[in-house]
C-alpha cells in the first residue's frame, strides 16, 4: 500500500519504542537507534519489517528510537504508526492483529 | 588458559603480569611479608603549600605510581586539579591507582591517557566516556580491577606500590592531622584512603579548610603526611552524596526488598546478634525498612551492620537495633553526621573492612550481605563490571569481598528493559557463584544448589516461590528473548582480580 503522509507513533520512555513512518522508494529502510542494538538490533529490524509487509508495504523510510522496548510493543507501535501513514487510522486492519 | 569459572585468560599476559588463574573463594592460610614505605624525617613544620604546582613538581616523576581516593565520588576536585597539573608539567608514562573512579575524572583522565601521561590504571571500577574510551582499545596496557578488599590486599603485600597518594581531605591542620567529618565537602568514613595514608612513599594532602593544630579526631595522622596543601574546594558537597536517602515506590523493587527480607528473617541466620551489609540502591533500602520492622516484631538486635553506609542504617542504630556501624564508606550525608555525633559508630579501613591477606577481615565475620548485579548466570557467578554490550560500565566494590557472608543475596530483577538479568553466562565473572548463596528476583528465588541447608529452610514458604536458576534463565529469555552474541577483538583491555589477586576473568576490547 501507498504510504500517504509521514506519521510517528510511539515514545521516549523507558520500553517503549517511538517509530517514525515516510515515503521510500528503495525497500523498508530502517534507520533504528537502540542501546540494544548489538543485541537485539536485527530482531528489531526483523519485527518493524514483518508487520510492515503485513501492510503490504514494499517502500519505506523508518525512523526508529528504541528504548528497550520488547517484540510486542514494537509491533503495536508498528501497526499504530502504519495505519496512521496510510490515512486508515479508523478503520483497523484486523487481520494484522 | 582456563580458570575455575571456566574463563579463558589470555596466556601471554598472564606471564608477562605474573599472575596465576583463579582457583577458590578458599584464602587458606598464606604466610607472607607487609611492605613498608620509605620515610622522608621532618619535624612537620615545611609541609604547609599553598602551591599545589609546586607540591606536584616537587613529588612527581616520569614512571611513578600517584593514587588519589573516591569518597568525593561525582562531586571529587582533587583528581581533576592534580592531573591538569602533571599533564602540563609534562611527566610520562604514570601509573594511576585511585580505590575507585567516577565519571567526575573520565575527560582529564582520557587526556592523560593520550598524551601518554598515564599509561597504566588500576582501579575498583569506571563508568561513562572513559569505560567506553577502554573497552575500545584506547589504552595500551590493560586495566586491573580490584575489590576494595583485594585493592588493600595489593597495597599491603606491594603489588601495589604507591609512590605519591594525593588525598583530598574536608579539614586539615598545617601537620596533616584530618578527618572526613567537618567542613564543606564532608563524605564521613576515610576508609578507603586510610590504606594510601599509611602505605603511600609520600603522602599529600589537599583542603579547603585549615583548621587550628591539632586536629581531632584524626583519621589521618600528622606521622604520615609529607605535605598539606591548601586549595580553594577539594569538592562539591552537593554532588559527594545522594541527598537525602529517598525511599523506593516502584512496586517491583519492593516486591525484591519484601522477598529479600522473607529470605532473611527465615534464614538461620536471623538471630540475636547476627551481622549485615546493604548496598546503597533502591532495593536495598527498602530491605532495610523491612528489617527494622522484621527485628522490632521478632525482638531481634543486630551485633553490626558494615560496609557502605547509609542514613537508613544509622538510624538502626539511633534507636539500638543495631549495635554497631562499622564504616568504609558513606553514601549520604546523614550517615556521615552520624559519625561523629555517635560513639557507636566506628570509621574502618578497607584492609579492617575487607582485605583477604590480614589477620582478620570484618566481612569474613559477615551473617548476611545483600549485594546487586548486572548479570548473574546459571552458576552464579555475578558480573558488576561490564554492560551486556560488553563495554565496561561498573565497579567491583566490595562485592567480591562480601559476598563471603553465611548467607549472600543478590538482588536483582529478572530483566532490566530489553536486558535478561539472569543469563545462560555472565558477560565478566567478577565475583563467583560459589560464593553466592541466593538469588532473588520479583519473580521468585533460585537458591545455590550446594545450599541444601537453605533449600529446607525457604520451602513451602507463603509468597516466596522457588524456582531453579536454570527456571529463571528461560523465563527472562522468554520475556526479552534470545540476544546476539557480542563481538570482541582478540586483545584484552582489562583483567579482573579476584580478592586473593588471582585471575577471575578478562576483558576483551569490544568490536
Amino acid at each position: 500500500m501507498e504510504i500517504k503522509n509521514t506519521a510517528i507513533a510511539g515514545t521516549l520512555e523507558s520500553s517503549d519504542i517511538q517509530i517514525m513512518l515516510s515515503q521510500g522508494n528503495n525497500g523498508i529502510e530502517i534507520e533504528l537507534e537502540s542501546e540494544v542494538k548489538a543485541k537485539f538490533g536485527a530482531q528489531i529490524n526483523a519485527v518493524i519489517t514483518e508487520t510492515l509487509k503485513q501492510y503490504e508495504i514494499e517502500n519505506a523510510k523508518v525512523k526508529a528510537v528504541d528504548k528497550g522496548a520488547l517484540d510486542c510493543v514494537i509491533k503495536a507501535r508498528t501497526i499504530t504508526v502504519a495505519q496512521r501513514a496510510l490515512g486508515i487510522a479508523d478503520q483497523p486492519a484486523w487481520e494484522v492483529f | 588458559m582456563k580458570n575455575n569459572v571456566q574463563r579463558e585468560l589470555p596466556e601471554d599476559l598472564m606471564k608477562q603480569y605474573n599472575y596465576q588463574p583463579y582457583e577458590s573463594t578458599e584464602i587458606g592460610e598464606p604466610v607472607y611479608q607487609k611492605v613498608a614505605p620509605k620515610v622522608k624525617v621532618s619535624t612537620g613544620d615545611d609541609k604547609y603549600s599553598e602551591s599545589l604546582a609546586e607540591i606536584v613538581k616537587k613529588t612527581v616523576k616520569d614512571g611513578m605510581t600517584i593514587s588519589f581516593h573516591h569518597h568525593f565520588r561525582n562531586g571529587d576536585y582533587v583528581v581533576n586539579k592534580v592531573m591538569r597539573l602533571i599533564i602540563d608539567n609534562g611527566i610520562k608514562d604514570l601509573t594511576i591507582a585511585p580505590s575507585s573512579l567516577t565519571g567526575a575524572m573520565n575527560d582529564i583522565l582520557i587526556e592523560a591517557i593520550q598524551k601518554g601521561t598515564v599509561t597504566n590504571i588500576t582501579s575498583s571500577g569506571m563508568r561513562g566516556s572513559l569505560g567506553e574510551f577502554v573497552s575500545h582499545g584506547g589504552m595500551e596496557n590493560p586495566v586491573i580491577f580490584r575489590s576494595h578488599g583485594g585493592r588493600a590486599r595489593a597495597i599491603e603485600e606491594g603489588s601495589i606500590k604507591i609512590d605519591v597518594a594525593f588525598l583530598g581531605v574536608p579539614n586539615a591542620d598545617k601537620l596533616g592531622n584530618a578527618n572526613g567529618m567537618y567542613g564543606k565537602a564532608v563524605f564521613g568514613s576515610l576508609g578507603y584512603a586510610l590504606m594510601d595514608a599509611q602505605y603511600a612513599q609520600q603522602v599529600v594532602l589537599l583542603t579547603d579548610n585549615v583548621v587550628p593544630y591539632p586536629n581531632t579526631p584524626a583519621s589521618i595522622k600528622q606521622t604520615q603526611v609529607d605535605y598539606v596543601v591548601k586549595v580553594d574546594a577539594v569538592g562539591d558537597p552537593d554532588k559527594i552524596g545522594s541527598g537525602a536517602t529517598r525511599f523506593t515506590k516502584d512496586p517491583k523493587e519492593l516486591k525484591i526488598a519484601q522477598s529479600v527480607n522473607e529470605v532473611i528473617v527465615n534464614s538461620p541466620y536471623f538471630k540475636d546478634g547476627f551481622s549485615f551489609q546493604t548496598g546503597s540502591g533502591g532495593a536495598a533500602l527498602a530491605v532495610t525498612r523491612y528489617l527494622r520492622q522484621a527485628m522490632l516484631d521478632n525482638q531481634i538486635k543486630a551485633s553490626f551492620a558494615l560496609g557502605g553506609i547509609t542514613k537508613p542504617t544509622t538510624d538502626l542504630l539511633e534507636e539500638g537495633l543495631v549495635g554497631r556501624v562499622m564504616d568504609v564508606q558513606d553514601f549520604d550525608k546523614g550517615a556521615a553526621e552520624s559519625m561523629h555525633s555517635n560513639q557507636m559508630h566506628q570509621e574502618i579501613d578497607a584492609s579492617w573492612y575487607a582485605d583477604p591477606y590480614n589477620k582478620g577481615a570484618m566481612v569474613d565475620q559477615l551473617d548476611v550481605a545483600i549485594l546487586s548485579a548486572l548479570e548473574i548466570d546459571t552458576h552464579f557467578n555475578v558480573n558488576v563490571m561490564s554492560g551486556s554490550d560488553g563495554v565496561i560500565r561498573g565497579a567491583i566494590g566490595g562485592h567480591q569481598d562480601a559476598a563471603n557472608a553465611k548467607l549472600t543475596i543478590i538482588s536483582s530483577p529478572l530483566t532490566r528493559g530489553r536486558l535478561a538479568t539472569v543469563v545462560p553466562e555472565v558477560t565478566t565473572v567478577v565475583t563467583p557463584g560459589d560464593s553466592i548463596d541466593v538469588l532473588v528476583t520479583e519473580y521468585g528465588i533460585a537458591i545455590n544448589p550446594a545450599r541444601k541447608d537453605l533449600q529446607e529452610a525457604f520451602k513451602d514458604l507463603p509468597g516466596l516461590p522457588i524456582y531453579t536458576i536454570e527456571e529463571l534463565q528461560k523465563k527472562a529469555e522468554k520475556i526479552v528473548g534470545t540476544p546476539a552474541p557480542i563481538e570482541y577483538n582478540d586483545r584484552t583491555v582489562a583483567l579482573i582480580e579476584y580478592r586473593d589477586g588471582t585471575i577471575i576473568d578478562s576483558i576483551k576490547e569490544v568490536k
